[in-house]
């Protein structure tokens, strides 16, 4: 029975790589995002009589609204332009509500960091994985509206999951980069979500890039990472074609860059997050 | 291995150790909570860090089996010290050390979520403490016995009384085989009858051979449950020793600065 052999010793003065430390913490800590996820999903749904239906809804209704207003203004080259908005939303606001939670989780939840020890990313890490779980619902609708208007759904929908991987490294990346900042000052969350609306505009997730101008259209399209994500994600489902290997090889770049950028950021500072929320 | 952590494992039951410990915390002259109001103010040159160190050359030693009292008044650093020691902060300056698993017992409930069940508290609770699903549901009996809350399981916290959550929340904290317990006022929930049932299973706990940190108001308590205290006040160690004697200097102590105040 000599158990002092094994149990685990902490010393505060051995600290090896954070960013490395936090990787085998959140993994030794998997139940507790499984755990995170399941209480995001069923506080979101329990009280509302419609319950996990309103994941399908909700971008239902903005693709309705969004197609009688822009159908003529923006979609009359676009073809099944019902399916183009729908899919560029399902995209979109992955993006924008994980990244959101991500943000309001760690400033409103992170009260329990000063209460207990568990890996920190593991707000932004549970948000991104709530995001992919109502990403897989809406995906429901996608291909009902696509089989009502008639765009053709291709065997490539098995390339779906590539596009989705690197939409999620990306949100997770841009969402631990905004919460650290969120931490040190309180108007951060409120500036993101404006950053969200003029960066949703920006993006062609109601337009197709070619009804810009040139001289806009290079601007959008070369700065802004979620043009490639969103026409990666449009790719296999609504456009039905093999992912480009070009747009492909970009869009992990980008993916793997954020991911890498934000979970160094996070980790370099979360140690001084206990001393801030 | 490095040197302290070997020195930690040969003296015979040292399970905590704190090494010049000094924990600093930053406060901006004027609060700057935007930052918006940081980029004024920085382009104004208005910001001057001000440093406050709520622990300054700590050290202790903590043997594994001993129930230690922490005492000393509002803001001197008690629970700057058991988040140390929990890991919830590193320190500033200086080393801590720890020997083993850490059931922090810092406010009980604090991690339920008023809409979910009590059963599904229990599961996310669990889960916060680092146990797996497997692990929890072999607990869960046990743990909604104790708390006696059978009837109540399926019910959404949020229709919980206060006591009701308190007993929940200690019966997932304290369902474990920890090796340091930290208790930070918390034995003072719950009814007269939970409040023994506590108690008892602290003395359980320490008869498994825990180590058991308490930090309290209430000197009569530490005088019944800790053989050793420590003093804190303004971030240093004012006294260690067996707790009638540290409780007897604190209340004289307290008294005499009572008097003073009283007379100015």
């Amino acid at each position: 029975m000599d158990k002092t052999n094994q149990v685990p010793i902490y010393d505060s003065a051995r600290q090896g790589s954070a960013a490395l430390e936090e990787l085998r913490a959140i993994f030794n800590y998997r139940y507790l995002i499984a755990q995170f996820i399941r209480r995001d999903i069923l506080t979101r749904y329990k009280r509302s009589a419609l319950g996990v239906a309103w994941t399908m809804l909700n971008p239902l209704g903005t693709m309705i609204i969004l197609t009688i207003v822009f159908s003529r203004a923006f979609g009359g080259s676009q073809e099944g332009y019902a399916a183009y908005v729908l899919s560029g939303l399902i995209a979109w606001n992955f993006f924008a509500q994980s990244t959101n939670a991500a943000t309001l989780h760690l400033v409103w939840g992170g009260s329990l960091l000063k209460k207990i020890y568990i890996p920190r990313t593991s707000f932004a890490v549970s948000a991104t994985g709530t995001g992919l779980i109502n990403l897989l619902f809406s995906l429901i609708p996608l291909v009902l509206v696509m089989l009502v208007i008639g765009v053709p759904i291709r065997w490539t929908i098995i390339f779906l999951p590539i596009p989705i991987l690197f939409l999620a490294m990306f949100a997770l990346g841009i969402g631990l980069l905004i919460s650290t900042m969120a931490i040190y000052y309180a108007d951060i969350a409120e500036m993101y979500q404006i950053t969200l609306t003029a960066w949703m505009y920006l993006s062609p997730v109601i337009y197709s890039p070619e009804i810009l101008p040139e001289v806009y259209r290079l601007w959008i399209i070369r700065l802004n990472p979620m043009y490639y994500l969103i026409e990666l994600f449009r790719m296999p489902i609504y456009y039905g074609q093999v992912p480009d290997l070009n747009l492909v090889l970009i869009s992990a770049g980008i993916a793997l860059f954020t991911l890498f950028a934000g979970w160094m950021f996070f980790t370099s500072r979360s140690d001084e997050f206990a001393y801030r929320v | 291995m490095g040197a302290g952590e070997s020195l930690l494992v040969e003296s015979n039951g040292e399970v905590i150790r704190l090494e010049g410990v000094g924990v600093r915390y930053r406060i901006a002259s004027e609060r700057v909570i935007t930052f918006k109001e940081y980029l004024i103010r920085r382009f104004q040159g208005k910001i001057t860090l001000g440093d406050f160190w709520a622990l300054r050359q700590v050290d202790l030693s903590i043997n594994k089996g001993q129930m230690i009292g922490l005492i000393g008044p509002n803001g001197a650093g008690k629970s700057t010290l058991l988040k140390l020691i929990a890991r919830v902060m590193r320190p500033t300056k200086g080393r801590v050390l720890v020997k083993g698993m850490v059931a922090p017992l810092l406010e009980f409930g604090a991690g339920f979520h008023p809409d979910l069940t009590g059963r599904e508290n229990i599961f996310l609770n669990g889960a916060m403490l680092g146990f797996t699903n497997d692990e929890m549901q072999e607990k869960f009996d046990r743990i909604v016995e104790f708390a006696e809350l059978w009837e109540f399981i399926d019910v959404p916290v949020r229709n919980y009384s206060s006591g009701m959550v308190a007993r929940l929340g200690f019966a997932v904290a304290t369902d474990i085989d920890p090796d340091i317990l930290i208790l930070d006022e918390v034995l003072s929930v719950g009814d007269e009858s939970f409040q023994r049932k506590s108690l008892s299973r602290m003395e359980e706990f320490r008869h498994q051979g825990a180590t058991i940190i308490l930090v309290s108001h209430d000197m009569d308590t530490i005088l019944e449950m800790c053989q050793q205290s420590v003093w804190l006040d303004h971030g240093q160690i004012k006294m260690i020793g067996s707790s009638g004697e540290v409780v007897d200097a604190y209340r004289e102590d307290q008294e005499s600065s009572d008097g003073a105040a009283d007379e100015a």
